[in-house]
């Protein structure tokens, strides 16, 4: 090994320039690696948004369309099911619905839906995933007097209301999602999508 | 920093490993463009591991999906098609380092004492790679995966007594299946690398007790300073690790060229049938294995006697296994060995690449009298070094690297 | 002496190199450019009228088409996609492009399964693909009335025909081995299809583009992240040279 002075500035820009280039060819390595986790485009057809047909549901009822593999709740709510909803907000953690990421502008208001009577939900509890059960039933023997309808998770006991919104004091944190949709038509809902009305 | 690390250091070895196997260990100064290979396989051992953890997240291994599932990654899943030719191209560029990385151990001598057990090692590296290369070959389930295991499962037919029984124990079923796929999609991404893995390290492991070899054959272990050090050696890091960095992007601009502009290779990396999904009532017009088996499969092609055919295959392999005590000569670097053997080198390595070639061909008379020839000179190699090493006119080697 | 033996023997088979792409029959080059995606969307229409109604080419989506040829949602709709799903509701845009045929159904009707098409042109070649398309004939032995050139008594009739018109081989005698032998010289049109042979012949070529675009839908992106990578590589290189070169002035 020779003894010439060493340019040790210069070694050390070298090396950092070396790293650098590298740390970013790294980096620009791993960006396919990740994005290879992203939903493919199979999962995404299959999460496109879907049609639904309300003209046959009936006042009261529930019907559960697929969206995304999630359960999506369309419900036609009666008239005295909507008058009930304001004797609860004492007993809601968020009866304004004032987080707005639970649902789109046009659902952020007092019956939490684009028209009053029909309510469209992601059946998937806001705690830890569980789906509720529709309960429609009011003051039943294992609710409590309390219930005047609404969405019962077995799951760990969180209650929801008829416009899907949380209780006081259960798990569940927040209110039930509404997804994107708009009407086609008057008896046909398109899930998934705002109909550029967001 | 220095804190930290000590405190480390007082619980596992790791300023000791890194001085060993890194800073303190000495290599000679006199490393030529050969000796990149062995870090390029390192290079692409790792390649073939990551990009093959996220194939396995979408590959299905079922004969109905996998078809399918190849397509699908292709296709719907982000960058699928990056990751999958990454695998399909580092599959062939591990061969061609791994050749390479085999030749120059011919070359230098470097199989030879103290070092058999590296080359040892190093042989038992190339034999789990084949099994692995032909059991993930079998996965994209189209056609030439199909027949060309169909084919080479069947050479164990060739065993007298248990070959029958051991073919279908082999596929576990009647023809290649279902089973069969199960059980090589096992093998490939879990039993054989890990077996690869500790090779790799055993390999590793064993040159560094040893110390590496170099072009000049010469052992710089005989010539030290005061301080106990190789006058002839330099610390491998930093300076072959910024060597090997140089070679690395090299390399690493070969492999993406044909990654992203060749990535069938002209039919020689993905083959056409395979892009056809597998059939079991009608074979390809034209099977030849992929080009990294393709000199022994002209050697079996060559014998017209199944049984010899097999036999002759293996022994192709199995002679390379037993190059420390065929070649009986001192003198390690062919840059000091007589003509005889540059010749006998030469005509080794052509008939290796000729006989590569062979086995792509339609089979004519020409050509399978072609493979008998190259066939009987690949074997003549050993033969003629047997022969002729141990009293080899060799020049008279140096006592320090030149 | 024994080099000059090798060389002659090598030359002796060479012949079979080139042969063995083709099977022995003369391919005609495919005049495609596959960054040429107008072209790509005239061969998809194309693949839609002529092709798709037997053929699926299932592990491709419709929407991919459309992402890659600029199509609007709109567009693919009215162009490409004309099937309903077993529900009866429009078949999605992202949906694979599955025809409803069965192998059941297709070996009655034409004796043997209809294959897919999403990867022919890998497996066959596009010259392969470019020629077969433009080289039936007729044949009254065959069962469709039609033979080919490249895929000798192929089961599918020529669905071009009203295009190309109908050609007839002309043939030619040839001894071989002291046996006459009828081979093929070259077919010629016998009655005129709507279309002029230089019409058809950019017709094939604009469906041929497409096949090959639909064996490979990424192609055009892997080439040109491909040069990116090669230029990161280049900048690479020339640091880590000089990186290497600065410390081995220690070594030399």
């Amino acid at each position: 090994m020779s003894t010439d002075v060493v340019d040790k500035g210069k070694r050390r820009f070298l090396t950092a320039a070396t790293t650098v280039v590298g740390a970013v060819g790294a980096g620009f390595v791993a960006v396919p690696f990740l994005a290879s986790w992203m939903p493919s485009e199979r999962a995404k057809n299959a999460g496109a948004p879907v049609e639904a047909d309300i003209s046959k549901l009936e006042d009261g009822r529930m019907m559960i369309v697929e969206w995304q593999s999630k359960p999506v709740w369309i419900v036609r709510r009666s008239q005295q099911m909507l008058d009930r909803l304001p004797k609860l907000n004492d007993n809601l953690r968020d009866p304004a619905s004032e987080n707005v990421d639970q649902q789109p502008e046009y659902a952020q208001n007092a019956h939490r839906s684009r028209k009053p009577e029909t309510l469209v939900l992601i059946g998937i509890c806001t705690h830890l995933g569980c789906s509720p059960t529709y309960r429609p039933d009011i003051a039943p023997a294992d609710l409590g007097n309390d219930w005047l309808g609404g969405f019962f998770c077995p799951c760990h006991s969180s209650k929801f209301d008829m416009a899907g919104r949380v209780y006081q004091g259960v798990p569940a944190p927040t209110n039930l999602a509404v997804p994107p949709h708009y009407y086609l038509t008057e008896t046909t809902i398109l899930v998934g999508e705002d109909g550029g009305t967001a | 920093m220095s804190k930290i690390i000590g405190w480390v250091d007082d619980r596992f070895p790791l300023m000791k490993m890194w001085n060993e196997h890194l800073a303190e260990y000495y290599a000679p100064k006199n490393f030529n463009f050969w000796y990149f290979f062995g870090s390029l396989a390192l290079l692409v051992l790792v390649i073939q591991i990551v990009s093959g953890i996220f194939l396995v997240m979408h590959y299905k291994p079922d004969a109905e999906l996998a078809f399918a599932s190849v397509e699908y990654i292709m296709r719907d899943v982000p960058y699928g098609w990056l990751i999958r030719y990454i695998h399909s191209t580092g599959a062939t560029a591990f061969f061609i380092v791994v050749y390479l990385h085999m030749l120059r151990g011919l070359m230098y001598g470097s199989y030879k004492k103290p070092r058999e057990l590296i080359w040892l090692f190093g042989m038992f590296i190339y034999l789990a790679l084949m099994a692995e290369a032909f059991m993930g070959y079998l996965l994209p389930w189209g056609q030439m995966s199909y027949w060309g295991a169909q084919v080479i499962i069947s050479l164990f037919g060739a065993i007298p007594v248990i070959g029958d029984d051991l073919t279908l124990w082999i596929r576990g079923d009647f023809v290649i299946s279902d089973a069969t796929l199960n059980r090589f999609f096992s093998l490939h991404v879990i039993a054989l690398p890990l077996v690869l893995l500790f090779l790799v390290v055993a390999h590793i492991l064993a040159l560094h007790e040893v110390g590496s070899n170099n072009p000049d054959g010469v052992d710089i272990k005989a010539n030290k300073d005061e301080k106990g050090i190789p006058l002839d050696g330099i610390p491998f890091h930093p300076y072959y690790t910024v060597k090997d960095i140089v070679g690395v992007v090299v390399f690493l601009f070969f492999f993406a060229t044909v990654l992203f502009f060749f990535p069938d290779g002209g039919g020689y990396l993905l083959e056409h049938a395979n892009f056809v999904a597998s059939d079991p009532l009608k074979t390809p017009e034209h099977i030849a294995p992929v080009w990294y088996f393709t000199p022994f499969y002209a050697i079996l092609r060559a014998v017209p006697d199944k049984l010899l055919g097999v036999g002759a295959m293996g022994a192709a392999i199995v002679l390379l296994f037993f190059m420390p005590w065929l070649d009986r000569c001192k003198v390690r670097s062919i840059r000091y060995r007589s003509k005889i053997y540059k010749i006998n080198l030469a005509m080794f390595i052509v008939s290796f690449v000729v006989l590569g070639w062979l086995a792509m061909q339609h089979v004519t008379p020409t050509i399978t009298l072609l493979s008998q020839v190259f066939s009987l000179l690949y074997f003549a190699f050993f033969i003629v070094l047997f022969f002729t090493s141990k009293n080899e006119e060799t020049k008279p080697v140096p006592d320090r690297v030149t | 002496m024994m080099k000059r033996k090798i060389l002659t023997l090598l030359l002796a088979v060479l012949p079979t190199f080139s042969y063995a792409a083709g099977g022995g029959v003369h391919l005609d080059s495919a005049p495609i450019d596959i960054s040429d995606m107008e072209s790509v969307k005239r061969g998809a229409n194309h693949f839609v009228d002529y092709c798709f109604s037997c053929h699926s080419a299932s592990y491709m989506r419709f929407n991919r088409i459309a992402r890659d040829t600029g199509m609007s949602d709109g567009e693919l709709r009215e162009n490409l996609i004309f099937t309903t799903n077993e529900k009866g509701e429009p078949t999605k845009l992202g949906s694979l492009m599955e025809v409803a045929m069965t192998d059941a159904y297709a070996k009655e009707a034409f004796g043997t399964a209809v294959p897919d098409l999403t990867l022919t042109a890998r497996a066959r070649g596009a010259d392969w693909l470019y020629t077969y398309l433009r080289t039936f004939y007729a044949d009254p032995y065959r069962p469709t009335g039609m033979n080919n050139l490249v895929f000798p008594d192929v089961s599918m009739p020529n669905v071009l025909s009203s295009l190309q018109g109908i050609q007839k081989a002309v043939y030619k005698t040839e001894t071989r081995q002291g046996v006459d032998v009828e081979t093929i010289d070259h077919l010629e049109l016998a009655q005129a299809g709507s279309m002029t042979t230089e019409e058809f012949d950019v017709f094939v070529a604009d469906l041929v583009n497409f096949m090959v675009y639909l064996a490979e839908p990424v192609q055009n992106e892997r080439r040109s992240l491909g040069i990116k990578v090669l230029i990161f590589l280049v900048i690479f290189f020339v640091v880590a040279y000089l990186l290497k070169k600065e410390y081995w002035k220690d070594v030399h």
